[in-house]
């Protein structure tokens, strides 16, 4: 692919350098440079970096549809999450025999459960192709089977926001069921090893720091791509004027659902890796709330910028980090406090700041 | 049963055990013939405080006629009857202010005070002697004057019945004044005539047990199904389980379609506000829940003002919570809401945020766990209609609080001015402010209104579940799927779709499970959005087009 199409996009070449200039630096810096000296990033740090990545990830994956499309999905939380668990299930059967019960064909929660064999949706999970496979597959199906009956049908703008909610509402109650052989409450953790190596070991995590980036830079690159394209410009079309696109010819229904679907692949991706680096996946990554917060840091970074869901995604995440770790009452006046003031004052998030001031200068 | 006398009592166990039944036989014939004395010699008995004399104890104070017979017989079973060690005399033990305060159990009179329970011995009793005590206090009850206390009692001997009691219930009937005593009695003697040796008479009997719920009917009549010797009476046992079990299945029917109606009233109840909110004015409001969740924590504050008239206190905690949410909805509206008319998406976001302060300022300021809501006395209890199907008090009083918002908030809407403003304005903006109508005021005051109906809902709620900082987020998506059900902009839409789908959720609880039923509605939903995207109602015309 060539890069033409960040000819334009001076924010994301800004945004891919310095994305480059880190994932350089920080192996570097956590293997390379010892542990007493100051410029070491520890790997709590470097984890905690490939989380943030993933949310970047996901926020792209929202600002696309919701930037570019304008469709406002409050359940993108769940493609992340179905994601999330097509890689928990595999990572939950390489543990083998080294869980609690030591079971090597069952995993924990299923021999507490006194189930005696692998349901039949687990199979194929013991291998990574098939789980890769099925972490694109699972929420690309979901978003296209939604989407063609919804966009079908023309649900538009609030109603459509608020049946995206009640998908992942009533995703978040299926699997808190231990009927469901997710895991229920409690969900899927307790992993070791991917692909055979070590979850734990500084190596892998740098690794999956590394595939995080590249992850982020490649969907970064494949949305402007997209948003470049033609296809970009009748999604920005049908944002602005749907009835009109419509009227013009174009079949506003198909373009919808390719770019929503693509956009819930992308979530599914972020939540795959986002899973072995936070350890644990439960049906709490479903909840609605979890969804508006993706909502959010897109808001806040400034939306149908792309970079903009970055930045946002990675603000937002940091301040969470640090003030919870601070003073936990005030995370949640903070963030609400920014809901409220970005709305009013910064329709157009940071980016929209930064790119106002472009045209002063 | 002669075993444990002889064990006991040696020889004697023999004609004890038939004195028994013969004082047993003496305790059916009405009272008149009854001998005052009986009742000494009886509590006399009681004293010894043996099993064997309990039993002729309990025989005679049962035949004796007494007025205080059946409270000592009631002391007695529950384990309250006492011996006081000083002078080896019953007496009725209650907790006082200070120790136990004893009752004489044969006058009736107080006896004075003991410190404490070492002072006393209990009088034991064994499972064979409380059978015995249950039939005994069912006989005397059946000539109480309180017919609510005939009437249980003739349920209790319904439920063990044997030769005696069904004797003396014979004698009884016919001078029976109250009608469904002598119902529940002919029931008790058409069981006991299931057992009768004559075929006619065991199918007049089933005849007449066709319509009966009593879990003893239904128990013996399917005994009689496999049992009977007779094909003809089988036949009859069968047509009468037949239709009992026909009723059963309708009374069922009828709990779940009230349990149903019930969820549905809550569902109404925290969506209508938002029906204004969002369905009139179009503004997503994601802090409604948590207007809600104050309206619940206003009737907290009002029950710890007044903690001495909880019973009052809710009917307060009404037009308070009002007040407080309605204050709190048209502060969110001229800070934040004004300035978003439009953008129904930035809206989201910023009421999103406006949630979560609300949230977390309870949590700061009252507490971060759940706090209690006492519920007053008046919303306690049941009706019972019969033995199977009784609707709860607090249960009825959600459905009729929730018919009379709805009303009242439907009038205000069809009947005053600002009604009619606020439809005019929602229609038309430009052209309702051309024709004078303040658009922002009125904006402001709907907001309001709709906020203060939150507020109502709350207290509401704060009856039913568990009152916290989430109380709300639990009940702002179901609100907003009856609404989105219902048609946006139309109040009885959200009725409809309210109590609609908390009747589905329930007729699918038993099949399927509380969580499943749920997710299956919200799957409902999100196909029926598919068909009809504008609710069960669309708003028709122009308004429709916005």
């Amino acid at each position: 692919m060539r890069l033409e199409a960040l000819h334009l996009d001076r924010g994301g070449r800004i945004f891919l350098a310095l994305l480059a200039v880190t994932t350089l630096l920080v192996p570097i810096l956590n293997l390379a440079v010892p542990a007493d000296s100051p410029l070491h990033v520890s790997t709590y740090t470097v984890t905690l970096l490939g989380k943030y990545l993933t949310y970047a990830l996901l926020a792209v994956a929202v600002d696309l549809v919701w930037g570019y499309l304008g469709i406002l999905s409050l359940g993108h939380g769940a493609f992340f999450a179905l994601g999330g668990y097509a890689m928990g299930m595999y990572l939950m059967l390489q543990i083998g025999d080294r869980g609690v019960y030591g079971n090597p064909d069952l995993p924990d929660f299923m021999v507490f459960l006194n189930w005696h064999e692998l349901p039949w949706f687990w199979h194929g999970f013991d291998m990574f192709w098939f789980a890769a496979l099925m972490v694109i597959l699972v929420p690309g199906t979901l978003a296209f089977v939604f989407g063609w009956l919804t966009f079908r049908s023309r649900v538009t703008g609030v109603y459509l926001s608020i049946i995206t909610q009640a998908l992942t509402y009533a995703l978040m109650l299926a699997f808190f069921r231990n009927e469901m052989g997710f895991g229920g409450n409690n969900g899927l953790t307790d992993f070791k090893d991917l692909l055979g190596f070590d979850l734990q070991s500084d190596a892998t995590r740098i690794g999956l720091f590394i595939a995080s980036a590249l992850a982020l830079a490649g969907g970064y690159l494949a949305c402007r791509y997209l948003v470049n394209s033609k296809l970009g410009r009748v999604a920005v079309a049908i944002r602005d004027a749907e009835s009109r696109t419509r009227f013009i010819g174009y079949r506003v229904e198909q373009v919808k659902l390719w770019i929503f679907t693509f956009s819930a692949v992308l979530a599914g991706i972020a939540g795959a890796l986002y899973v072995p680096q936070v350890g644990i996946i439960n049906p709490g990554e479903f909840s609605p709330l979890n969804s508006i917060e993706i909502v959010v840091w897109v808001a806040i970074g400034g939306r149908a910028t792309l970079y903009g869901a970055v930045l946002g995604a990675l603000l937002v995440n940091y301040g969470k980090t640090y003030l919870t770790g601070v003073m936990p009452d005030a995370w949640l006046f903070a963030l609400g406090g920014l809901f409220v003031l970005v709305t009013l004052f910064l329709p157009q998030g940071i980016a929209g700041l930064m790119r106002r001031k472009e045209v002063q200068a | 049963m002669p075993v444990r006398c002889l064990s006991r009592g040696g020889g004697t166990g023999g004609w004890r055990a038939g004195l028994i039944a013969g004082l047993l036989l003496i305790a059916l014939i009405p009272t008149a013939f009854a001998d005052p004395a009986d009742f000494q010699r009886g509590a006399a008995l009681i004293a010894e405080n043996r099993f064997a004399s309990l039993e002729e104890g309990v025989a005679l104070v049962a035949a004796s006629g007494d007025p205080q017979a059946r409270k000592l017989l009631l002391a007695l079973q529950g384990s309250d009857l006492y011996l006081r060690k000083s002078d080896r005399t019953l007496v009725v033990a209650a907790r006082g202010t200070d120790g136990y305060d004893l009752l004489d159990p044969l006058t009736g009179e107080p006896a004075g005070s003991v410190a404490s329970k070492r002072e006393l011995k209990r009088v034991r009793i064994n499972n064979r002697l409380r059978s015995q005590l249950r039939s005994a206090i069912a006989g005397l009850d059946l000539s109480h004057p309180d017919p609510a206390v005939r009437l249980s009692g003739v349920t209790e001997m319904i439920a063990n019945l044997d030769a005696e009691g069904l004797d003396l219930l014979r004698a009884r009937m016919p001078n029976e004044p109250d009608a469904e005593v002598r119902e529940a009695m002919t029931t008790a003697i058409a069981l006991g005539d299931l057992e009768s040796p004559d075929p006619e008479a065991r199918i007049a009997s089933l005849a007449e047990l066709k319509g009966t719920l009593h879990p003893a009917v239904r128990g013996s009549i399917r005994r009689l199904i496999d049992t009977d010797p007779d094909p003809e009476v089988r036949q009859a046992a069968q047509r009468a389980t037949d239709s009992i079990e026909f009723k059963l299945q309708l009374y069922s029917l009828a709990e779940t379609l009230f349990f149903g109606l019930s969820l549905g009233s809550v569902l109404v109840l925290a969506a209508i506000g938002l029906a204004i909110t969002f369905g009139v004015m179009g503004v997503i409001n994601m802090a409604h829940g948590e207007l809600i969740m104050l309206g619940a924590y206003t009737t907290y504050i009002v029950q710890q003002l007044m903690p001495d008239h909880i019973g009052a206190s809710v009917l307060i905690a009404v037009p308070a919570a009002f007040l407080v949410s309605g204050a709190v909805g048209i502060l969110i509206e001229r800070g934040v809401i004004r300035f978003l008319y439009g953008r129904p998406l930035e809206t989201l976001l910023a009421t999103f945020g406006i949630s979560l302060v609300l949230q977390q300022l309870v949590r700061t300021l009252i507490s971060p766990q759940n706090v209690p809501v006492a519920n007053p006395e008046w919303m306690s209890g049941a009706w019972q209609i019969n033995s199977v199907l009784s609707l709860t008090m607090n249960r009825m009083v959600i459905i009729a609080f929730c018919l009379i918002v709805f009303a009242a908030l439907y009038l205000v809407m069809r009947r005053t001015a600002l009604g009619l403003q606020v439809r005019a304005v929602s229609q038309n903006r430009a052209m309702a402010r051309a024709m004078g109508v303040r658009s922002a005021r009125v904006d402001a005051l709907t907001f309001g209104l709709g906020s203060g109906i939150a507020g109502v809902a709350g207290v509401a709620l704060s009856q039913l579940t568990n009152v916290g900082p989430n109380l709300g987020q639990s009940y702002i998506i179901d609100s907003f799927m009856v609404v989105v059900f219902g048609g946006v902009g139309n109040l009885w839409g959200t009725l409809v779709a309210g109590m609609s789908l908390g009747v589905v959720n329930k007729f699918l609880e038993p099949w399927a499970g509380a969580v499943l039923a749920k997710i299956l509605v919200l799957v409902f939903i999100i196909l029926f959005i598919q068909k009809r995207p504008r609710g069960l109602f669309p708003q028709k015309g122009r308004a429709a087009e916005a």
